[in-house]
């Protein structure tokens, strides 16, 4: 691993502490393990501070919740750093970090409408892909 | 006095319906809203339903134009997941099948554009000179389009070393032809006054919104996965990242076309390499699929694409998570449209690339008295009528 990529993985560590469960696959593949309160937290800080750009995010539909992982490219470092978090089963809430990263903003809304998890503070949560007669609170990507 | 424009969704003849609503007052657009979705087909769903081996083709269907870019960012992710390196003549192979996309569909978006301002001879020669690639891949893979070629662990076929010396003349012969084209776009005294700042997405804009490959480049954000995350054999050729710092629909234009040089260039080297390297395996097979993650991403022509995958050990991904390139790309509208015209917004939409179905559709311009008519032929007279009007002010 080279130093850059250390030092960038020190300076989370150093700045969130226990709050971060780190997991390194492969030198280039980190995996986050993060409480949703602390995303935006987290996110603000990769994508301000270290230059990271989000890649994307994916959700996936669990028996506890649905957990939600956002991809972040560190470009000069050939790096990808995933941050997952789990959003519990009743109540699918989390704080919406497309407030000032409007990268998200899209694939927020494709999650909530696919998933049904509701980004608090999102600016425009309109539909974008399901069609508009599509029955309100059913979810294509749920399991169950 | 302000009045609401839809453009769109549907069209029958390009890939993407798209549906448009523009707020203008006067000419200008002062509000702009995109909504997507007409052609969801479930593709991420359909995945988790097929084999690890039937997705390298499932997802050569999410685009038509760019059909191989899918399959290598899924091939990446699977690779990335069973942690193997490709034998390197698989490397060079994928290179030569991705770059060759790359030019193609540069050539194609150049000829649209072309035609979008009233330049119906850019559209025949970008267009005339796309074939040599097409044939060339007809040669290699068996197809002109949809070429099947990545296979999780390589490639599905091998490139003779019979055939190479006919290939190679094949660049030389599109490199003079992309040559020309270029040049003649670039130093084209109505070009710089049609499409220079026009349309311009500032580097601050470009980094907020994500955006992605030439988009983000002709702004002066200097990504390209190619080089940033070495795949394949991007990183035993020599090659540069085309980078310009306008942002504007000229830059736009003119870094498609010199990343076609680039292009060639990289294709000529993995071309002579695989000449002159021995003949040997061009793929490792695969039997296991252990429980684990993968992310794999690859240069498109429009940007990168990115895939995530997720095993449980079985024949198939539990989660198959695709991002194509302009659903980065296409919320930038909202910081590079405002403040255009209408001419203007035809090809501003058209310089990220997206598939430009949706102007051609039937278009409503609605006002106090009634409903007034207008369809995509009406939106891209505009445009021509524009560019004519130019012409016409450097000839006086």
């Amino acid at each position: 691993m080279t130093d850059q990529r250390k030092q960038t993985l020190q300076e989370l560590q150093e700045r969130f502490g226990a709050k971060l469960e780190m997991e390194e696959r492969s030198p280039k593949r980190i995996y986050v393990l993060v409480d949703k309160t602390d995303v935006p937290d987290v996110i603000r800080f990769m994508f301000q501070e270290q230059g990271a750009r989000l890649c994307t995010a994916s959700g996936i539909d669990g028996r506890w919740g649905v957990e939600i992982i956002y991809h972040f490219s560190y470009d000069g470092q050939n790096m990808i750093v995933s941050l997952k978090t789990l959003v519990e089963k009743p109540f699918l809430k989390i704080q919406s970090v497309a407030t000032f990263l409007p990268a998200a903003n899209w694939i927020e809304r494709e999650i909530h409408e696919m998933l049904g998890v509701e980004f608090i503070g999102h600016p425009d949560m309109r539909r974008l892909l399901l069609p508009d007669d599509w029955p309100e609170g059913e979810y294509p990507f749920r399991r169950s | 006095m302000s009045y609401t424009i839809p453009i769109g969704p549907y069209h029958p003849l390009l890939e993407e319906p798209e549906f448009f609503k523009l707020k203008v007052e006067g000419e200008r657009v002062v509000d702009m809203d995109v909504r997507i979705g007409y052609n969801h087909r479930g593709i991420e769903k359909v995945a988790e339903s097929k084999t690890w081996d039937q997705d390298t083709f499932l997802v050569e269907r999410v685009c038509g134009i760019c059909s191989t870019s899918h399959p290598i960012a899924y091939v990446n992710s699977v690779e990335d997941l069973l942690q193997i390196e490709i034998p390197e003549r698989a490397k060079y192979i994928r290179c030569v099948v991705g770059e060759l996309e790359r030019v193609h569909s540069h050539l194609l978006w150049a000829g649209l554009a072309g035609h979008f301002i009233g330049y119906n001879t850019v559209f025949m020669w970008a267009w005339k000179y796309r074939e040599i690639i097409l044939d060339v891949f007809e040669h290699i893979t068996g197809n002109r389009n949809h070429y099947a070629m990545m296979r999780i662990g390589g490639v599905r076929k091998d490139i003779l070393k019979e055939d190479i010396p006919g290939f190679l003349a094949s660049m030389d012969e599109l490199n003079e032809k992309n040559d020309m084209l270029t040049k003649a776009v670039i130093d084209d005294p109505v070009l710089h006054a049609r499409l220079k700042g026009v349309g311009i997405l500032s580097k601050e804009d470009a980094i907020a919104y994500g955006v992605l490959g030439p988009t983000a480049r002709a702004s002066g954000y200097d990504i390209d996965v190619r080089r940033d995350e070495p795949y394949a054999a991007y990183d035993l050729v020599d090659w540069d990242v085309i980078i310009m710092e306008e942002g504007d629909v000229f830059a736009k234009a003119a870094v498609r076309l010199l990343e076609n040089t680039e292009s060639i260039k990289i294709i000529r080297q993995c071309l002579e390499r695989l000449q002159s390297m021995p003949e040997g395996d061009f793929f490792l097979p695969v039997e296991d699929f252990p429980v684990g993650e993968g992310i794999g991403h690859h240069e498109a022509p429009r940007g990168e694409c990115f895939h995530y995958v997720r095993s449980d050990g079985s024949n198939s991904p539990i989660r198959h998570k695709i991002r194509a390139p302009t659903f980065q790309n296409l919320p930038s509208f909202k910081a590079s449209c405002i403040g255009e015209t209408v001419a203007d917004v035809t090809l501003v939409t058209a310089s990220i690339d997206p598939c430009y179905c949706c102007t051609e559709r039937m278009v409503t311009v609605e006002d106090n008295e009634g409903n007034q008519m207008y369809d995509g032929q009406d939106l891209i007279r505009l445009s021509q009528e524009k560019t004519e009007h130019i012409r016409e002010q450097m000839k006086g």
